[in-house]
């Protein structure tokens, strides 16, 4: 059988919605339970860190670059947390870096 | 009227906060149409996907399964695991909206639960209104979806210099969002140490390393995050709720 790619589309569009309408509209009012709480505050900050580190070393061609990639970028983050300019400093570092690797 | 005037400043707040992030968007689009165009995908479709799923590990998931034709049962199950993080992402952020936001706006405002929205609406302080999260979407939403469209019809000119230099910048914005508050909150730190460390020996783990990067991304989140709240527990004006 031929798949067709909207159909595809449309497939995952619906479970992504799903996934991120649910509880956006389910939970309406302040979670009191101090645990719950806690949990949901740090849940941001956990999964971007577990999400950056490897990944960041895999994802350039030379895993030295990204490395050094992840690196410059928490220098600047803490100098300043512009998420602009931490994105151009990886992007550069990585540029330079593999221009001469 | 002092509503409508709050209300625009809080919108082209979110744009102004949104111009960076749509700037990345536009440069990891691009290679992920690269990935797209190597599925078979032409630029309306891969516009499309973007413009409706605002997605990039899931999108690529995505695109991977339709290059290998996989079931549409298959497609469904691989969705909910590569984008389950957004369902911790999106019950974070309802504690963000006041009780009396409407339906309609948190079902807007939901599709669009991206790692770098959400980390957006999170860092506003005190509670967020919706005109704010609008105008954070107005301008990266649009630049997901024409920068896909744009790599999958000229991705392959760019050098694989350039789509390796870029493919960092998503990493660059999550580092923005995460390490500024670690400097500032101790836990906070110590979860950011945690996840990388624990991400980082979660691939040396025989049992974890069968599992999907989104899997293996849920069960440290979930365990890292809970073990933070047992030891760490947030006094009620410390989350900004």
């Amino acid at each position: 059988m031929e798949h067709n790619k909207y159909v595809y589309i449309l497939i995952a569009f619906s479970v992504i919605c799903l996934i991120r309408v649910l509880p956006l509209t389910l939970i309406r009012r302040p979670i009191r339970s101090r645990f719950l709480r806690s949990f949901l505050y740090y849940v941001p900050y956990v999964t971007l860190a577990v999400m950056t580190f490897p990944a960041i070393v895999r994802a350039t061609n030379t895993p030295l670059a990204g490395a050094a990639a992840l690196i410059a970028g928490i220098l600047a983050a803490l100098w300043k947390g512009n998420l602009m300019l931490v994105a151009t400093i990886c992007c550069t570092v990585v540029l330079v870096l593999e221009s001469f690797l | 009227m002092q509503e409508t005037g709050s209300r625009m400043r809080s919108f082209a707040q979110g744009v102004r906060d949104g111009i960076p992030i749509a700037l990345g968007y536009f440069a990891v689009a691009f290679s992920l149409g690269i990935a797209a165009r190597n599925a078979g995908l032409r630029p309306m479709e891969g516009f499309l996907a973007s413009f409706l799923c605002s997605a990039s590990a899931g999108e690529h998931a995505l695109f991977t399964l339709i290059a290998v034709g996989a079931g549409y049962l298959e497609t469904a199950l691989v969705s909910l695991v590569t984008n389950a993080r957004y369902f911790l992402m999106s019950c974070a952020l309802s504690q963000k909206f006041s009780p009396e936001t409407s339906l309609l706006h948190r079902v807007l405002i939901g599709t669009k639960v991206t790692d770098e929205l959400f980390g957006l609406n999170i860092a506003r302080p005190g509670r967020v209104e919706p005109a704010y999260s609008y105008g954070a979407m107005v301008l990266p939403v649009p630049a997901w979806a024409a920068g896909t469209a744009l790599g999958i019809r000229m991705g392959l000119l760019l050098s694989p210099r350039i789509v390796s230099a870029l493919s960092v910048a998503l990493y660059g914005m999550f580092l923005a969002v995460i390490i500024p508050p670690a400097r500032k909150n101790a836990p906070v730190a110590v979860c950011v140490a945690a996840g990388f460390l624990l991400s980082l020996a979660s691939q040396a783990v025989p049992l974890l390393v069968g599992l999907s990067e989104g899997t293996r991304t849920i069960l440290l989140t979930v365990g890292i995050a809970s073990a933070a709240a047992l030891l760490f527990p947030v006094r009620e004006a410390e989350d900004g709720a």
